[in-house]
């Protein structure tokens, strides 16, 4: 036992060292698996709470929170998409700011002719490419056409979160009746005063906020629904056309419908005041040709025909026409197979385990993948391709009925110049109007085509032929004119 | 010690195993392709299309026979939960080649003496047709 103490010895520390080494090894392994399954027990018990919870609610909102930073405490997915429309987009033909400071371009830069037809109207003297939702209100407030003309308080319908006001207003001058009533009384009496009285006094209320959640949801249940009252009305009274009786969007549309119906509570084609209040003219239908005979035979409380402004270069009576997204897509081979606004505009998206609507709406073509790829499985490049192939040609169709315009002015100026009477001219400033209504339906609508290629196509086609009929009508009338001249004064 | 600790470390894994529903992996119940939440609209669909009565998810996804399907399965669970945990896939999902196969060769495991004549190839020449390639809703939309 003694002889062997001196090996043992010697031998202990080498024989412990490796097990020191193995138990540190066992530690640090045992330590990393157990910190990666924790980590994983952790990141599937967040999934399954994503996937249990859509929502808590922090706070209260009701039908007069229109702030969104309100909403945003209960949905903050939601409302983080909503912040992001301040961040500027630019596709080809749409867009164009180049910082959230810096307004967007004027549109008459890329189309000269804009300023021509709208000769005489607040049009001619600032129309600028489109902004995210969120500046819809400071835009409104800075362009020159409130700054420097003067416009009525309808104008707050699409570009502020004005229901509570529309109520307020409403309820001050028929106390008794049910809110949809002083909805509507409210909407008519802010309607008629003037943009900024009508915007002070939103201010005042306290609902001063470009649109916001209340405008589409029902802060009860979050399910969509419209509150606009020229919608209602509007869509009302297309369905009466259709053969349906007293229609009432928020009780009778399927969801899918109510995906784009929210959006059409402005994006339409609309008269804005201030000789009556502002109506969608939906009446014989959302074609274009539907809308203008229905604002033809339209009379004015003075018995006057219908019509927006007197164009200062010709006399004419002509129509402005809004931006009718929501007539065009109507139109459209989406709208036929059942695709809403928000499908494209709105995609579903995915946050972990839930899914939401990107409430950051914008362009379909800086979110292709979840836009479209949802339905077109093609590479992303590709489909980008198709769509600014369709604008390209729209442009190009675009520009040239623009010039049409322009040429068909021209000759009526100079068949004015050379003394044409009223009568003589009557037939050609009726084409002029309809050449005039029909471009700017085109040129107002925002998609640059794509929401209805053919459709558009086809009404410019209508444009062009109506602009060179009057173009041919003018020079021929000024050529008859000038034979007639020179016989009644015979030159010595 | 480090028996005790091993032993921790086995209740914990165990234990997460049993809460992400582990054992739902071994059965063919498409709900269980839904647990994890992303394929929520696709087994929502599926539910609602011609072939839920005839065929659930693995009956189209996997290969029929015992060896290929486990081996599909442990690699497809593998991708699964790498992409689930770390949230780094393609949206939306899209199929990869190897699993087009599988499909296309689930398709004519029931329906080949229908469509032999028209399909010769088509699990293994790199432009065939495949049946989905038309008939793109018969098991779900997404």
């Amino acid at each position: 036992m003694t002889d062997q103490n001196p090996s043992t010895e010697g031998k202990a520390p080498t024989s412990r060292r490796p097990k020191i080494a193995l138990l540190v090894a066992i530690i640090l392994v045992v330590a990393g698996s157990t910190a990666v399954i924790t980590g994983l027990l952790v990141n599937i018990f967040q999934r399954k709470q994503e996937a249990k919870n859509p929502y808590l609610r922090f706070v209260d909102v009701t039908n007069d929170t229109t702030d969104p930073a309100e909403w945003g405490k209960n949905w903050p997915r939601e409302y983080d998409g909503y912040l992001r429309t301040v961040i500027p987009t630019r596709t080809k033909y749409g867009g164009g700011s180049a910082s959230e400071t810096m307004p967007p371009p004027e549109k008459a830069d890329k189309n000269p002719w804009l300023t021509r037809m709208f000769a005489g109207y607040a049009f001619a003297i600032d129309y600028r490419d489109r902004r995210g939702h969120a500046f819809m209100l400071t835009d409104q407030e800075s362009t020159k056409r409130t700054k420097e003309r003067k416009q009525p308080g309808s104008c707050l319908h699409c570009h502020a979160s004005v229901i509570p006001l529309y109520r307020q207003t409403g309820a001050e001058l028929l106390p008794t009746a049910p809110p949809a009533e002083q909805i509507q009384k409210g909407f008519e009496a802010v309607s008629k005063l003037d943009y900024w009285e009508a915007n002070a006094k939103l201010e005042k209320s306290g609902h001063k906020h470009p649109v916001s959640c209340v405008d589409c949801h029902d802060p009860k249940s979050m399910q969509l629904r419209v509150t606009r009252p020229g919608f209602i009305n509007g869509i009302k009274a297309l369905k009466a056309h259709e053969g349906i009786a007293d229609y009432d969007p928020n009780r009778d549309a399927t969801r899918q419908e109510m995906r784009s119906f929210v959006c059409g509570q402005c994006h339409v084609e609309y008269y804005c005041g201030p000789k009556t209040t502002l109506f969608f003219p939906w009446i014989n239908g959302l074609k274009v040709e539907e809308i203008e005979s229905y604002y033809d035979n339209y009379k004015f409380d003075d018995g006057h025909r219908f019509y927006d402004w007197k164009h200062a270069e010709t006399g004419a009576e002509v129509l402005k026409a809004q931006h009718p997204e929501f007539e065009v897509w109507n139109q459209g081979t989406h709208a036929k197979a059942g695709v809403a606004c928000a499908d494209c505009h709105m995609p579903y998206m995915r946050e972990g385990a839930l899914k939401v609507s990107d409430h950051w709406v914008r362009s379909p073509l800086t979110n292709v993948n979840r836009a479209c790829q949802q339905c077109h499985h093609y590479p992303e490049q590709e489909i980008v391709k198709r769509v600014v192939t369709i604008q390209d040609r729209h442009f190009a169709l675009l520009t040239r009925t623009g010039n049409a315009l322009v040429d068909m002015l021209d000759a009526i100026k100079a068949a004015k110049a050379a003394s044409a009477t009223d009568a003589q001219l009557e037939p050609i400033l009726e084409l002029q109007r309809k050449a005039q209504w029909r471009l700017d339906f085109v040129a107002a609508e925002n998609s640059m085509g794509f929401h209805a290629p053919q459709e558009l196509a086809r009404i410019l086609g209508e444009s062009i032929d109506m602009s060179r009929q009057a173009q041919l009508a003018a020079v021929s009338l000024k050529m008859t004119l000038a034979q007639a001249a020179p016989k009644a004064v015979p030159p010595n | 010690m480090s028996a005790v600790g091993l032993g921790v470390l086995l209740g914990l894994g165990l234990f997460t195993f049993i809460y992400a529903e582990g054992f739902s992996y071994f059965t063919t119940d498409p709900k269980a392709c839904a647990n994890c939440h992303i394929m929520n609209s696709e087994y929502d669909s599926w539910v609602k299309s011609s072939h839920h009565i005839v065929a659930g998810c693995v009956d189209c996804h996997l290969p029929h026979a015992l060896v290929p399907k486990l081996v599909a399965k442990a690699v497809n669970g593998y991708h699964h939960s790498k992409g689930f945990t770390f949230q780094d896939f393609h949206e939306p999902i899209m199929i990869k080649p190897h699993n087009s196969r599988i499909l296309q060769e689930a398709c004519l495991g029931c329906h080949a003496g229908l469509v032999h004549d028209i399909v010769a190839g088509s699990t293994t020449d790199a432009n065939a047709v495949s049946c989905v390639h038309c008939h793109s809703s018969v098991g779900h939309g997404s």
